[in-house]
């Protein structure tokens, strides 16, 4: 059952010739990870503002095609309903979060949405605790770390309980360690709450092994999408792509006559893969 | 030669960023200051143009000390590219933008337009020439404000966390631009995260943690050792951490990246 489906969807925005989204086709079923690359300006950015509806209420232009999500056509729902259906998280936490405490952060959503206090009292303990913050509950977002900052940005659109969260570049700025725990988070969140992620990242390395399917899109159109292992054996870097250093190594060995039977995605695949393979064979 | 004596730095309200760093960046070389969020990194580099001055010790700039010197004079010598370029961009349109410091440091107006015509061809925003900053995308933006950086060609190149938002092509384009001017002899120093970037460029990693310098060295040395990027945050380049498990790195020959990795494999079984 598809929660997202958009449909010939072309748009560019207001004052621009240039269509950003070209005939994007696109159906997302209820429950899947989806990571979307593609290089800048490729319409990644373009595409998640039209699943909440950012796109045609609040930056304006020309569309073309359809966009469903949650049975609702986002082009005519107002952008407060669609709020509740699709959470999204940016880049920067920092330019999301803006209340004195992170209690009060958590509670701004679900407020807006006229949801009972208690209820909202409820679902902040419960956001607090799926991201493991409840301990920052009191304290001011503005003093936190850049890797709490978006614990909380993610708890925020938690408690609105949306049926799926878009997030663009979460851990742009976080460092590796943090990014992982973050992405671990992402798996967490989708495979015990059944939460839809779509989630847009340059940095292939830590979040292909996450996902069910990556897209990926070039001069507004979706040119190539499919299972990771998938998607890595085809040529990319005409879209400006690059597989991770671990499929890379494996797609250039396999270039050169060695046979593996499929790429590994991470450090530990790779690692039993070659071993099964070639270790056994004496090194002399 | 930035050299930095026994700086200590706290920031008003009583957060101390910065203890006893000692260090010492000649000129030409390539070093990546690495390290957790808040581990004291853009402090530092904000110390080399004087733009933060030690709260004790001292920073000395080709032998200036930066508490005597005015920030102007070595913003000159010492270029930085801030994280986020929406603190540095200002101007009307892209071409004023890269204009700007040229015309404060005095340069002649054909000259000006000279730098400005190639530095928009390297970073690939020509089209742009005449838009407003703002219209331009995240990744965009941060080449336009290295551009407005590298076009009065200071002898210092600080970049903090230059490979934020940018796609594969854009990040390659930036390594062979900075293996580049390097060999040309600018000294370039990046405030980063990105392991899998260190990795290809192989410059000397400082790594920081709590205000302090806790190794430094070769990038060779430094990236391979989980415990110790772990104690920062940081993780090993998925290629070295695969190699460790494997038992791949040799004496003299630690892999990195996927060229040092597809080298020693091929010959491990194919030649050799």
């Amino acid at each position: 059952m598809s929660i997202v489906s958009i449909k010939n969807l072309w748009f560019r925005y207001r004052g621009s010739d240039n269509w950003v989204l070209r005939d994007v086709s696109l159906k997302v079923d209820r429950g899947e990870f989806i990571v979307i690359t593609g290089k800048s300006g490729c319409g990644k950015t373009t595409l998640c503002r039209c699943l909440n509806g950012l796109i045609p209420h609040f930056y304006e232009g020309e569309l073309k095609g359809s966009i469903t999500v949650a049975g609702l056509d986002v082009t005519k729902t107002p952008v407060s309903r669609m709020a509740s259906i699709v959470g999204m998280v940016f880049q920067n936490p920092s330019s999301q979060l803006f209340m004195l405490t992170v209690e009060r952060d958590v509670a701004f959503g679900p407020e807006n949405l006229g949801v009972p206090r208690d209820e909202i009292l409820r679902r902040i303990d419960w956001a607090l605790n799926m991201l493991g913050i409840s301990d920052l509950r009191f304290r001011a977002p503005h003093e936190l770390s850049g890797g709490q900052q978006q614990r909380v940005a993610i708890a925020a659109i938690l408690a609105m309980q949306p049926q799926i969260i878009v997030l663009d570049e979460p851990t742009a700025y976080l460092d590796p360690y943090t990014s992982l725990s973050i992405f671990n988070l992402l798996k967490d969140l989708n495979s015990k709450l059944g939460l839809t992620v779509i989630l847009v990242e340059h940095k292939l390395e830590l979040a292909s092994s996450l996902a069910d399917r990556i897209i990926v899109m070039d001069g507004g159109r979706i040119v190539v999408e499919g299972g990771s292992r998938e998607v890595f054996m085809k040529d990319l870097s005409v879209y400006g792509v690059k597989p991770p250093s671990i499929p890379r190594l494996f797609l250039k060995l396999m270039g050169h006559g060695f046979r593996f039977k499929e790429i590994p995605l991470t450090v530990e695949e790779a690692a039993e893969i070659l071993r099964e393979v070639y270790l056994k064979v004496d090194r002399g | 030669m930035i050299e930095v004596r026994n700086v200590y730095f706290t920031y008003p309200g009583g957060v101390e960023a910065l203890r006893n760093i000692n260090l010492t960046i000649d000129r030409g070389e390539f070093t990546a200051i690495m390290g957790e969020n808040g581990a004291g990194k853009t402090t530092l580099i904000k110390m080399f143009n004087g733009l933060l001055k030690p709260s004790r010790g001292c920073v000395l700039v080709d032998g200036i000390d930066t508490r005597e010197a005015s920030v102007a004079e070595l913003s000159r010598k010492v270029g930085i590219v801030f994280q986020n370029p929406e603190h540095q961009l200002f101007a009307e349109t892209i071409e004023e933008e890269i204009a700007f410091a040229l015309r404060n440091f005095g340069f002649p107006e054909d000259e000006v337009a000279r730098r400005i015509d190639s530095i928009l061809k390297f970073t690939g925003l020509e089209r742009y020439r005449g838009s407003s900053p703002f219209m331009l995308s995240g990744g965009e933006k941060k080449r336009l404000a290295l551009a407005s950086i590298l076009v009065f060609d200071p002898d210092y190149l600080v970049l903090d966390e230059p490979t934020i938002g940018q796609d594969p092509e854009q990040k390659d384009k930036l390594l062979q631009f900075l293996v580049e001017v390097n060999r040309r002899g600018k000294t370039v120093i990046m405030v980063t995260h990105d392991v899998e970037f260190v990795a290809e460029c192989k410059p000397r990693v400082i790594l920081m943690r709590k205000g302090e310098i806790i190794a430094d060295g070769s990038a060779d040395k430094i990236l391979v050792d989980e415990n110790l990027m772990k104690s920062t945050s940081l993780l090993p380049p998925q290629i070295s951490a695969f190699a460790s498990k494997l038992n791949l790195h040799r004496p003299g020959c630690t892999i990195l990246n996927v060229d040092d990795a597809f080298r020693i494999l091929v010959d491990l079984y194919i030649g050799g």
